[in-house]
């Protein structure tokens, strides 16, 4: 265990108060040469100690958001504070080298000319032996590189390469920990534990971790709370859980989860749609009757049953998944619904099926803009 | 001699072979091929290994050492200069915030076209005893005579001016494959740019910086031309003496012989220091992603000049003064007809060699990048016999050959188009290569799967696909014909001027006016191409 966020007191041109609080704040951002802002507006608020993960679409402007935080890109408008210190405005600009926050990047970008132990001590160079090793050892213990010192970086799998980016990065003790989708270049097998022990590693460090992601599985999995990305800005953020209920707008809805939205009317409590009729949750309460919505309809809140009237729905698909058998349902105005059943009663395809909400189950809806 | 090389390691191998014998037809004329550019060092070798005693002989005398002392001293002294210019100036212009990046890296590389007896002309004139320098700024500052330019400072002057490039050309395309997030991640762990570029991107381009450094040491080891204008007497200059002034040619075979060893270790050297490779190379996805160059501040304009000054010493002075010395020779009444006659040998033989040496070199690129083996391998290696050998040793074992073995070829074009082809067959295999690995071998056998035979899959298919390689190998292959002198000066038909011996006739006597015209056409010539090659492999690089 190490405790990297208490201050010695070392170096005259960092904080005195450091607490990992990351706090970005309207921050617009454009690279040259294009009239799009890739960044218009993004705040982020992290707490010490937090676990954040930032989920968008490639080219959202997720990692234009991780580079202007680490300095590589310079904010027009808006601000970030570090532990308290300002860093970027459109009037400020602290140098990458001065911001002291650990970046673990897509390949990882180790240093192919230094050994393992090497690497992680780089950005400690400045002091002595001792103090080095006193560092590096639990840094070493904490990713489970010991014995790997002298290793160069060709010679790590990929995950090894990881846990040298990531010790790397927290040895300078940083203020915070940014990763760039530190998991996209490693096998889908060996993904899920890696991901694990980065969290882990993160949690008993205790850093503040920003993950800047396109894989909805990863954010949602190893994040305290999630930062939904639309274009150029953050459309939602919450924990994990909340979110996933609750999304605030359709895209939000589908970044977060494979569903179908099916236009449908409001009545009372209840929204119809060509699917069928499902309760809403309380969120859309203050919607009138008729009006236009786009329903939430997600494959594992839903139930077939057999049916010989209501709307015309039947079977186009079934795929036997192990636990649960996954179906299509067309529904007369030709969109698939997917469902998602336990596979102990089949239906075939062509089968004439009615749609339901699974037991206690209300479905969110979206007011229809235009 | 070098863009072969050059050329060739810039292409990511994608090798996909077929399995099967190759086309009888195909290893014969890559045999052949091989055969002819192995026949001239192998008979130097046998005819020393012959005369035995004596060229021991040679090789011990004093002042064959007191030579191998002044060509180390001058390569070192080169090789120094060239990284301590080219390493920077690439850094500059692909990093940073310089001003006009874009002109500076085509004009950076541009004096290496200027052929290096036309360099020391020049040099001469401005530095020498009656030079410019001391006209203008003896008188005023009281000094009688400024340091010597003759010996080793105007021959390191003249090869450095000329082989930087190379340097800086190498590592410059290092740099722009270094993936930009090395330089980040030393960043964002604290260390400026300056501590970033000294302890991250320093170590990762010391295998370019060795190549490079190895192509400056080969042209410092092979220059005859602006060597022996400054009386600085190397190998080279050696050998041509030797030739020149003596009967019994025993001594000049020797001295190559001694030549051929001293490339050798060089070779040796960098393939060690390429060995260590593995630690260096990697693969990177995210190298393509544009990034901003780093801001200096207030060093803009100081790495601005650094990285104009050598173009500005090495091409603009020496336009400038030809300029001038053609202006005041026609001004005096000389004439520019006797030019035409140079000139058209120049373009006639560049022509041929360009033509029968793209030829000759696309049986052993296609055999190399699609039936690998031992026997392709060594074929190629053959091939590549005149990149590391200076022109005066394969121009002196093409005429021992001819000589002794080819009489009636002696003193005949065809004689010195060998000897070219032999030294720029290099460039173009390098150039061919790499187009033909560009081409799928899946369309090559949906040919052979519509009935084609390898021949006509070869001509039909392969070579149009792979003909933008080939046309600019054989572009190489003619701008360096064009500059080539000690093959020239020593095989050329009895009679027979080109615009390089032509040259270095009126240099070789101080007639600088004379040489005005065509040094002026020669560096015109070659210099359209080069700024052509610069511009087009950046474009390569922005299409990705």
């Amino acid at each position: 265990m190490i405790a990297p966020w208490n201050n010695d007191g070392r170096g005259s041109d960092t904080v005195e108060v450091e607490t990992g609080l990351i706090d970005v704040d309207g921050v617009v951002c454009s690279y040259s040469g294009s009239d799009v802002n890739a960044l218009d507006g993004f705040s982020l608020l992290a707490q010490p100690g937090e676990f954040v993960s930032v989920l968008g679409r490639s080219g959202c402007g997720k990692t234009t958001a991780l580079r202007v935080m680490a300095g590589f890109e310079r904010a027009s408008g808006g601000y970030v504070r570090l532990g308290g210190r300002l860093v970027a405005s459109s009037f400020v600009h602290v140098p990458p080298n001065k911001r002291r926050l650990g970046l673990v990047f897509q390949d990882y970008a180790l240093f192919p000319h230094l050994s393992v132990e090497r690497n992680i001590a780089f950005g400690i160079s400045g002091l002595d032996n001792r103090e080095k090793r006193r560092r590096i050892s639990p840094l070493l213990d904490l990713t489970g590189l010991a014995g790997l010192e002298k290793r160069y970086v060709h010679e790590l799998s990929g995950g090894q390469q990881q846990r040298v980016a990531i010790a790397r990065a927290l040895a300078p003790e940083p203020v915070a920990l940014l990763l760039d989708e530190p998991f996209s270049s490693i096998d889908r097998a060996q993904r899920v534990v890696i991901r694990r022990d980065v969290r882990r590693i993160a949690k008993e460090a205790g850093a503040t971790t920003i993950l800047v992601t396109h894989d909805r599985e990863e954010a949602l999995g190893l994040a305290d709370r999630i930062a939904i990305m639309g274009e150029g800005r953050v459309d939602q953020m919450g924990r994990p859980d909340e979110v996933y209920a609750a999304p605030t707008s359709p895209e939000v809805a589908t970044l977060i989860g494979p569903c179908g939205l099916v236009p449908g009317v409001m009545r009372g409590r209840e929204v119809v749609t060509a699917a069928g009729a499902f309760p809403v949750n309380g969120a859309a309460g203050a919607l009138n009757d008729g009006a236009g919505v786009l329903a939430l309809l997600r494959a594992s809140e839903l139930e077939l049953k057999a049916s010989t009237d209501g709307p015309e729905a039947r079977v186009t698909y079934r795929e036997f998944r192990g636990e649960y058998t996954e179906y299509g349902v067309r529904i007369p105005s030709g969109l698939v619904v997917r469902v998602r059943k336990r596979s102990s009663e089949l239906f075939n395809e062509g089968d004439r099926v009615a749609i339901k909400e699974r037991p206690g189950h209300a479905i969110a809806v979206f007011e229809r803009r235009g | 001699m070098a863009s072969g090389q050059a050329i060739l390691r810039r292409v990511p191998i994608v090798s996909v072979r077929w399995r099967g014998m190759p086309p009888a037809g195909l290893v014969a004329a890559a045999g052949l091929v091989g055969l002819a550019a192995l026949l001239p060092v192998l008979y130097l070798l046998v005819r020393t290994v012959e005369g035995g005693a004596d060229a021991w002989d040679v090789l011990s005398r004093a002042r064959t050492v007191q030579i191998l002392g002044r060509t180390a001293l001058l390569i070192i002294t080169v090789t120094g200069f060239s990284a301590l210019l080219g390493v920077p100036m690439a850094w500059f212009v692909t990093r940073t915030a310089l001003p006009y990046r874009k002109m500076l890296t085509v004009v950076a590389a541009l004096p290496l076209v200027v052929p290096s007896y036309i360099m020391a002309m020049v040099a001469i004139d401005m530095f020498g005893p009656r030079g410019v320098l001391q006209q203008t700024l003896g008188a005023p500052l009281g000094i009688d005579r400024f340091p010597d330019i003759y010996g080793l400072p105007g021959a390191a002057l003249v090869v450095t001016l000329i082989s930087y490039p190379y340097v800086f050309l190498t590592v410059r395309g290092a740099l722009l494959r270094l993936d930009p997030a090395m330089g980040e991640a030393a960043r964002s762990l604290g260390y400026g740019t300056l501590r970033t570029f000294w302890h991250v991107t320093l170590p990762l381009l010391r295998p370019a910086i060795a190549g490079g450094a190895l192509l400056a040491a080969l042209y410092a080891l092979s220059d005859f031309g602006g060597v022996a204008l400054m009386r600085y007497e190397t190998f080279t200059a050696a050998i041509f003496t030797q030739y020149e002034s003596s009967v019994d040619r025993q001594v000049a075979a020797a001295l190559s012989l001694f030549l051929v060893v001293l490339a050798a270790a060089l070779l040796l050297l960098e393939g060690f220091t390429r060995s260590l490779r593995g630690r260096f190379h990697r693969g990177s996805s995210t190298a393509a992603r544009a990034q901003r160059p780093i801001d200096i501040g207030g060093w803009r304009w100081p790495a601005f000049t650094f990285t104009l000054m050598p173009a500005l010493v090495g091409l603009a002075v020496p336009l400038i003064i030809l300029s001038w010395w053609l202006v005041r020779g026609l001004a005096n009444g000389e004439e520019l007809v006797p030019l035409w006659g140079p000139l058209r040998s120049s373009l006639y033989f560049s022509l041929l060699a360009a033509a029968v040496t793209a030829a000759a070199a696309i049986p052993v690129a296609v055999l190399a990048v699609r039936y690998r083996s031992p026997f392709s391998r060594a074929i190629e290696l053959v091939t590549y016999i005149g990149f590391g050998l200076p022109g005066i040793v394969v121009a002196l074992a093409v005429v021992f050959f001819g000589v002794n073995v080819a009489n009636p070829l002696y003193q005949t074009t065809a004689l010195l188009i060998f000897a070219y082809a032999v030294l720029f067959l290099p460039a173009a295999v390098g150039s061919v290569r790499s187009s033909v690995l560009q081409v799928s071998p899946r369309i090559e056998e949906a040919a052979r799967g519509l009935g084609k035979s390898g021949l006509s899959t070869m001509l039909q298919v392969t070579l149009p696909v792979a003909l933008p390689g080939v046309l600019a190998g054989a572009a190489l292959v003619f701008l360096m014909t064009m500059k080539e002198l000690p093959a020239s000066l020593i095989l050329s038909p009895i009679g027979t001027r080109t615009l390089a011996t032509s040259i270095w006739a009126a240099a070789s006597e101080a007639y600088f006016a004379r040489a005005a015209a065509p040094a002026l056409l020669l560096i015109v010539a070659a210099g359209i191409p080069m700024a052509f090659f610069v511009l087009r492999e950046r474009q390569m690089r922005n299409s990705y």
